[in-house]
């Protein structure tokens, strides 16, 4: 028989056989039962069978090409993690957040002591050469000011607190993804990010010491600034890990280790952004608000960093309801790796 | 067995031990793909702002004139934000990798190993936007992309994932050639050929496809002489081919 004529029969006898797959392997495998989820696996392990035969006999053909497309799609939906929807949110929130806090201790540490020396060296420098403090505000904070009022004073009236929350919430977001991202540049841009917000933070305030109006700054601080300044440590810490991962990859090519800290190290963003809403709508609703008082504002302020703690730490019943190991199995070796990583840097 | 690129194919190892071969998308199908998702994003967060607006202005509801107007603003422009925020992660878990730009571009995301990307690997990719946006028009992604093996912006690099040309399953040829083959008893090759060729028939200038519909009819149609065969116009060769896969059809 030659080799058209083997082909011919080939294809004729896939007539009715390839018909059936096209509706049947199309279709999404997590809505089919077990049973019908097993013919799926049946059809995709022959539908390998043909294509190999396919390109063997028509190469370079429709019909290997449409064998090979539909090949790639059952591929899809069978290549994939299993769907269990609400025990991965509570695996993220108990496990995985808490995880990977624990392995970012010491780099959260380093980072704080470098928003800690960055702050001190903005009160220096303003309190040495207040002529500077344009470098770290604008003409129009600078101005009101200087005419006795914080720049913070008459907020309500630009714009609404429930647009000023959304406008803030948005921006801190941003501003701690980026912090988190910058780490690309091998933990650099984390570590700029962090020390520029120190020496603002540190301006601004000898700035508004020099003019008596420090206390009111910090009273306006104090409700949503624990938590907003700690969240932002923490996703530079996560972004100086990121950058760790390039420098010191502990997998065969820095991409793959770098995939491999960006996945174990996500779960920490998601963590930042939730805490960084309720810093907006305490920015916007409360931190401005004058009738209300100091204390008030620092009993918010470190209650919210309380249930930060308690929440980074997968709350009350961590050990309690912890989530089966293979659920988490990869994020888990990718967290220790983090670790470990550190621990040899430290070493080192 | 770790997936390999040969210059813009993803080849990975199946679970079945065939080879499965992916075609990478380049800049200009991701470029493409995003202009059409920027724009139904941005239009989608517009129409939400200026149906509230609408609503502020003519209350269908009476309990829409006593909210405060702090509540009214929020209910405005929280969502406006959200959805031109959370466009792409929602889209792309919802729609197995896929946006409807994408899906007009014809192109897909998937993972490594050619699996659809779980919500923790769209949700990284998306967070390195911020990144491969700077400094302006996706400069950093566009030029990762461009000087990376696999096409990769930064944030595919951190979610594994891979943007992949989406060749849908061609139903027609996969159901229609054995039928022919079966029906005509003409060589596989052939049919293709014949079907290929009168896809694209109003595609080809007219001197080719009379060209190559002449070659194909005098192998298929051997009562056909060579000088009738010379003898018929474009419409006429159209028609013959057209009735090969018919009758067979």
């Amino acid at each position: 028989m030659t080799a058209s004529a083997t082909a011919n029969a080939w294809i004729r006898s896939r007539n009715r056989v390839w018909a059936e797959w096209l509706g049947a392997l199309q279709i999404r495998p997590h809505r089919l039962r077990v049973l019908q989820a097993q013919r799926y696996v049946e059809q995709y392990r022959a539908l390998a069978g043909d294509l190999a035969t396919a390109r063997r006999l028509l190469p370079r053909s429709t019909t290997t090409a449409a064998l090979e497309s539909l090949y790639a799609v059952a591929h899809a939906s069978i290549d994939r993690s299993s769907r269990h929807g609400a025990s991965q949110l509570r695996a993220l929130f108990r496990a995985r957040i808490p995880a990977a806090m624990r392995a970012l201790r010491p780099t959260i540490a380093w980072i704080a002591l470098l928003f800690a020396l960055s702050t001190g060296a903005g009160l220096w420098l303003i309190t040495q050469y207040p002529d500077l403090i344009g470098l770290f505000a604008s003409g129009a904070m600078i101005d009101k000011v200087e005419h006795g009022q914080l720049w913070t004073e008459g907020m309500f009236n630009i714009a609404p607190s429930s647009i000023l929350s959304v406008r803030i919430l948005s921006n801190n977001i941003a501003v701690s993804i980026f912090a988190f991202c910058a780490g690309v540049f091998f933990g650099l841009g984390a570590f700029y990010i962090t020390a520029l917000n120190g020496l603002m933070l540190g301006a601004l305030f000898a700035y508004t010491h020099q003019h008596g109006l420090d206390g009111e700054l910090l009273k306006f601080v104090l409700a949503h600034g624990p938590v907003e300044l700690s969240v932002m440590c923490i996703a530079a810490a996560a972004g100086t890990a990121l950058g760790e991962s390039l420098i010191r990859p502990d997998a065969p090519t820095r991409r793959e280790s770098f995939q491999r800290a960006a996945s174990a190290l996500g779960p920490v963003l998601i963590a930042c952004a939730l805490l960084l809403i309720g810093c907006g709508f305490i920015e916007g609703f409360i931190s401005p608000d004058a009738r209300i008082s100091m204390p008030v504002h620092a009993a918010i302020g470190f209650g919210y960093w309380g249930l930060m703690l308690l929440f980074l730490r997968g709350g009350v019943h961590l050990h309690a309801t912890a989530p089966a190991k293979t659920q988490i199995g990869f994020q888990h070796r990718a967290i220790e790796s983090v670790g470990r990583r550190q621990h040899a840097g430290r070493a080192q | 067995m770790a997936p390999s690129v040969d210059s813009e194919q993803l080849r990975i190892a199946g679970l079945t031990g065939v080879e499965l071969s992916l075609p990478i998308a380049g800049p200009g199908a991701r470029s493409y793909a995003f202009v059409i998702d920027w724009h139904i994003r941005v239009l989608l967060a517009l129409a939400w702002l200026l149906v509230f607006w609408l609503l502020r202005l003519f209350p269908l509801v009476a309990s829409a004139g006593t909210l405060s107007k702090a509540l009214f603003n929020l209910l405005g422009v929280l969502p406006a934000v959200l959805i031109y925020l959370l466009y792409h992660p929602i889209l792309e878990l919802l729609m197995r990798g896929r946006t409807p730009g994408k899906r007009m571009a014809g192109v897909r995301l998937v993972t490594q190993n050619g699996g659809l990307p779980g919500a923790g690997a769209i949700l990284t990719r998306n967070i390195f936007r911020l990144l491969d946006s700077l400094p302006f028009l996706y400069l950093v992604g566009l030029t990762s992309c461009m000087i990376s093996a696999q096409r990769l912006r930064i944030g595919d690099m951190a979610a594994g994932t891979v943007l992949v040309l989406d060749t849908a399953p061609s139903a027609q040829s996969l159901s229609r050639l054995p039928a022919l083959v079966a029906q005509t008893g003409l060589d596989a090759g052939l049919v293709e050929l014949l079907s290929e060729l009168l896809e694209r028939w109003s595609s080809l200038s007219a001197e080719h496809r009379d060209r190559l519909a002449r070659a194909l009819l005098a192998r298929t149609e051997h009562g056909l002489s060579s000088q009738a065969l010379a003898s018929a116009g474009d419409a006429d060769l159209h028609q013959r081919l057209r009735a090969l896969l018919s009758a067979a059809a």
